[in-house]
Parts: structure tokens; C-alpha cells; sequence
């Protein structure tokens, strides 16, 4: 049974990697899971210097997932390079960097910074709901996209992936305007930006007003937009959004996905991750795929 | 002792102790590992609530192996757990956070402050500092209190409420300020954040140290999506900003650490 697929000319021991800020750096859950089963670590964004991040709350529960905006804190490249990148390397995994910034010159240091380590691939993060500068501004129009994709291509030392975003017209815009500036693949989606307010003291859950929606609710969304890149582009696609089991999993591989990533269910189930490649292996078995790439875009 | 696992507890027994509070008691694995002032999360079983209900210990019984949780119902989840009985099950994170710095204050007069629902973690604190100098202020709306005559077989006991039905009418603050005599060395508290903020200005103006246990609203519990994190003074060794994570480095701080 092949459970291998290749992104990029990277190659995964199975599709299954985690969704970017719902893993750390993987040192917090590797009490509970073996990093070595995982396809790939996909970090929390990381940017040029330490963000604070928003306010709290940060996160709240939603009927079927949950809001966060957390704000993308985070201790800066440097900290990511000296603690955290060593720690990873202990482990017979991919490693996928998600870098984020306030403008384009942030993304190329980072960028720049991690080019000398063993870091895999980089995750391009233009698609945060959750910060007033870059991010997603880079995102949601197709001719910024393209820019800050060509741009960062062209002083990336690894393949990128642009993570997009689904609060968009048209993700298949954004889609093409990541393949059209040289991106290697892209992952979808982000999180759906949302709302809830408490109505007995009638004020915003969240500090932030609005946060980002995960988890099992968001799946069909995810699954749509997927399927509608998968069949927009030629590059390799990333599927994530309420995955929680093998099944779900499957689903997105079906739909066009070469690889998914685990995201809120690791915040549900500690283990979910390995659920998920527990899961994906019994489908194989119970329906006699042998090689997981032939249920890759089969729908 | 570190111990970080789902445990699949079982409900030895559940009580109703006041309006809205419950005091549950599991036989879990981690409960001979916890420490007075951390806290689990317990997850509903029911799908329309996702994520664990992060909930102080009260107390553990090692002998035993169980963990009592005394705790109000605010929403979905900690309703669903008013209904457990006897024998159910119930998946518990166990144990998180880090506790009570206890052995660090023995020989010392120990002041324990508890506000309302941050009453229960301060039982376990008493109880293994019995034979200490501990006072406990406990502080309730009105005379619906609860555990504490528990908190009189471990340690002195001082009431407060809102109402003034009981004790000293007001807050811990006014009941320990009543106390002309009491020179406390540490205070250790949890409770709303109006309270916290109190006592770390009253710690501050009596030259005390003071402990405190924070709250926030929580995702992961493990320290991973930086939910549920709190102001610093200094920058914080992990995040290398000015916010801590309160599931992790906490969620009981010195007070002179966090700003709050």
C-alpha cells in the first residue's frame, strides 16, 4: 500500500500534515502524537520580528467549530530558527514554514532568513481574516496575489505554497493568479471569516469583533472550493477545513487534493492527526486502493 | 508530577452544593499526578459542543484516584456535565496547567482568597497545607455559599458577601482589611478579575507576595493556538512578547508578572 505523494518534487510519506496554528511547532502536541507518522509539520505563520498579537478574547465556540483571531502572535524567524526548526529536525517529517507579514518586505526577509535552513517548503500566508495589515489584503485581489507570489518566488530558495483565502468572490482567481507568478502549490482554505455576539451583555465575543471559522462546519465549503482549484489549476493543492477523520480526508483527495491538513480537530482530539492517517490507511485497505494517488482528483 | 493525557474517567459520584454548582467527583489515571490549582478539560459528549470546558480541580484524592470538580453551569457543556451520574463515563485532558507554588510557602502565614467560582481550587490548596498558618477568605454573593465548612477542617475561615447575609458585607479585600492582626507573608487566590486586580494591589501596598489563578477563554489547553494568553511585564520566554499563555506557563502567575 502507497500511502506517498509528491508535492513539488518534496515527497510526503502520506498526505496528512497539520494546519498552520493549530500545531505550534509541533513540541506541544508531541506529547500526545508521533511526529514521525505526520507527512508534514506545517507551523504556526511566522513573521520577520515578534507580533503581540490581538487582544482577548481570542477564540470562542461556534455551533460546529469555532472563531478565532488570534492575530498570528508569534516570537519572530529568529526564535523559529535557534528553538524551534532544531526541534523538528529530530523527527523523520517534512517541514513547512508558514510565513506571514505586514508588507512585502517582512514575507522576503523571512523568507530570506529560513533559505539556508533544512526547512522543506514555505507557506505563504495571505489569507489571515484576522490582522489589519498584509496578510490577507495580499489575498483577496488577484493582482496583489500575483505580485507578492512573484515576488517571493523569486528570492525563495525552496517551493512555496500560497495559502488563499475563502473570503472571496472567485477562489479560482486567486488560484490562478498564484500559478500564474510561479507558486508550486497552494493550500485552501483559511479560515471563514465570522462573528458571534453575546447577547445577554450585548457586546462582540471576540476583542476582535470578527474572527476566523474552523472546524467540522466549514468542511463542505472547503471541499467545494478545493474541488473548484483542482479543476482551475495544475499545480498541486493543500486541502483543509473541518478535516476530522480519515473519511473527511479522503473526501478532499477525492475532490483534488494531493495532500490535507488537520486543523481545529487537534484542538477537539489531541490525537486527531493520527486518527486522520489512521483512517485514510483503513479506507485504502477496506476499498483496495493500493496507491493512494488513485483517488487523488477522481470525482 | 507531569502527567498529560485523555483520561477516560469515570463519575464516582455528582452533588448539587448550591444554585447552579455542582461538585463532581471522577476516578481518573492523572489524578494522583495533579496538583492543587491546576485544572483539566472535560468534554461534552454532545456534538454541538466542540471543544473541552476548562475546569479547575477543587481537590484530589490519591488514595483514590479521583479529582473532584466543583464547578457552575454557564453554558452548554457544563450543563451536559450537571446531568452526569454515577458511572458514566467522561473524557477528561488531564493535567494542565501549573499549580500553587505550595511547598514554596510552608512555615509562612498563608493567605488563601477565593472569589465565587474561584472558591474551589483554594479547597485543595488548604487541604495540603494543613497544619500551615492558612487563612481562607472566601468571598460569595449572598448566604448561598458552598464548601465552606470544607475549607474549616484545613484552615481558618473568614466570610465575605456582596449582600453582607453573611460575614464581613463586601469582598475578600474588606474581610482581610477587617483583620487588623493578620500579617500574611503570601496571599494565593483565584476568582473574577476585578478581585485579582484588587489583591495584587492590596499585595502590593502591604509588601506581600501574591499568587493569582487567571482565566480565559481556552482552545487547545495545551499551549499550541496561543488563545488563551495574558499580558506580561516583561517579555515572556516562550512567546518573546508581552503575553503569556495562561493554559501553559500558568495559569497561576506571580502577580508582579502579569498585567492585568
Amino acid at each position: 500500500m502507497n500511502t506517498k505523494v509528491t508535492i513539488a518534487g518534496v515527497e510526503f510519506k502520506n498526505p496528512v500534515m497539520t494546519a498552520s496554528g493549530t500545531f505550534g511547532s509541533g513540541m506541544e502536541y508531541s506529547q500526545f502524537v508521533d511526529l514521525n507518522r505526520l507527512g508534514a509539520v506545517v507551523t504556526k505563520g511566522v513573521s520577520n520580528i515578534p507580533w503581540e498579537g490581538n487582544p482577548t478574547p481570542r477564540v470562542a465556540e461556534v455551533y460546529g467549530g469555532m472563531l478565532n483571531a488570534i492575530g498570528l502572535q508569534n516570537p519572530g524567524v529568529d526564535v523559529m530558527i535557534e528553538r524551534d526548526l532544531p526541534f523538528l529536525a529530530k523527527y523523520d517529517t517534512k517541514v513547512i514554514v508558514n510565513v506571514c507579514g505586514k508588507s512585502v518586505e517582512d514575507y522576503l526577509e523571512t523568507v530570506e532568513k529560513l533559505n539556508d535552513t533544512a526547512v522543506d517548503m514555505y507557506e505563504i500566508n495571505v489569507s489571515c481574516p484576522n490582522v489589519k495589515e498584509g496578510a490577507i489584503a495580499f489575498g483577496q485581489k488577484a493582482d496583489n496575489l500575483y505580485n507578492i507570489t512573484d515576488r517571493i518566488k523569486k528570492v525563495s530558495k525552496k517551493p512555496i505554497i500560497m495559502k488563499l483565502s475563502p473570503n472571496v468572490t472567485d477562489i479560482t482567481e486567486m488560484a490562478k493568479a498564484a500559478e500564474a507568478a510561479g507558486s508550486d502549490a497552494i493550500s485552501l482554505i483559511n479560515t471563514i471569516t465570522g462573528m458571534k455576539i453575546d447577547i445577554e451583555r450585548r457586546r462582540f465575543v471576540l476583542a476582535n469583533k470578527t474572527g476566523g471559522m474552523s472546524g467540522p462546519a466549514i468542511k463542505p465549503v472547503a471541499v467545494r472550493m478545493v474541488y473548484q482549484c483542482a479543476k482551475a489549476v495544475k499545480i498541486p493543492i493543500i486541502g483543509m477545513g473541518g478535516i476530522m477523520t480519515g473519511e473527511d480526508a479522503v473526501e478532499f483527495l477525492m475532490a483534488g487534493a494531493s495532500a490535507v491538513a488537520v486543523g481545529a480537530a487537534n484542538f477537539i482530539n489531541p490525537y486527531a492527526t493520527m486518527d486522520v492517517v489512521d483512517g485514510i490507511e483503513k479506507y485504502m485497505r477496506t476499498h483496495n486502493v493500493s496507491d493512494i494517488n488513485e483517488i487523488i482528483g477522481c470525482v | 508530577m507531569f502527567y498529560r493525557k485523555i483520561d477516560e474517567g469515570k463519575v464516582i459520584s455528582q452533588e448539587r452544593l448550591s444554585e447552579g454548582i455542582f461538585s463532581l467527583v471522577i476516578k481518573n489515571e492523572g489524578a494522583k499526578f495533579a496538583s492543587p490549582g491546576q485544572f483539566v478539560g472535560v468534554y461534552p459528549k454532545s456534538k454541538d459542543t466542540l471543544l473541552m470546558r476548562p475546569i479547575s480541580i477543587c481537590e484530589t484524592d490519591t488514595a483514590e484516584g479521583t479529582t473532584r470538580l466543583v464547578y457552575r453551569v454557564a453554558g452548554k457543556g457544563t450543563s451536559e456535565f450537571s446531568t452526569l451520574n454515577e458511572g458514566d463515563k467522561v473524557k477528561i485532558l488531564a493535567n494542565l496547567g501549573n499549580g500553587f507554588p505550595v511547598d514554596e510557602v510552608k512555615g509562612k502565614c498563608i493567605v488563601l482568597m477565593g472569589g465565587g467560582i474561584g472558591i474551589p481550587p483554594m479547597l485543595g490548596v488548604a487541604k495540603i497545607l494543613k497544619g500551615e498558618d492558612v487563612h481562607s477568605f472566601l468571598g460569595y454573593r449572598n448566604r448561598d455559599m458552598f464548601l465552606s465548612e470544607e475549607f474549616m477542617q484545613y484552615s481558618k475561615v473568614y466570610i465575605s458577601t456582596e449582600d453582607g447575609s453573611v460575614g464581613v458585607k463586601g469582598n475578600v479585600i474588606d474581610a482581610a482589611k477587617a483583620c487588623t492582626g493578620l500579617k500574611p507573608d503570601v496571599i494565593m487566590a483565584c476568582g473574577p478579575m476585578p478581585m485579582l486586580r484588587a489583591i495584587k494591589q492590596y499585595a502590593k501596598d502591604n509588601n506581600i507576595q501574591a499568587y493569582i489563578s487567571l482565566e480565559e477563554r481556552m482552545a487547545c489547553g495545551v499551549g499550541a493556538c496561543l488563545g488563551c494568553v495574558c499580558k506580561t511585564v516583561a517579555k515572556d520566554h516562550h512567546s518573546h512578547v508581552n503575553n503569556t499563555r495562561i493554559c501553559t506557563e500558568g495559569p497561576v502567575f506571580d502577580a508582579e508578572e502579569v498585567d492585568i
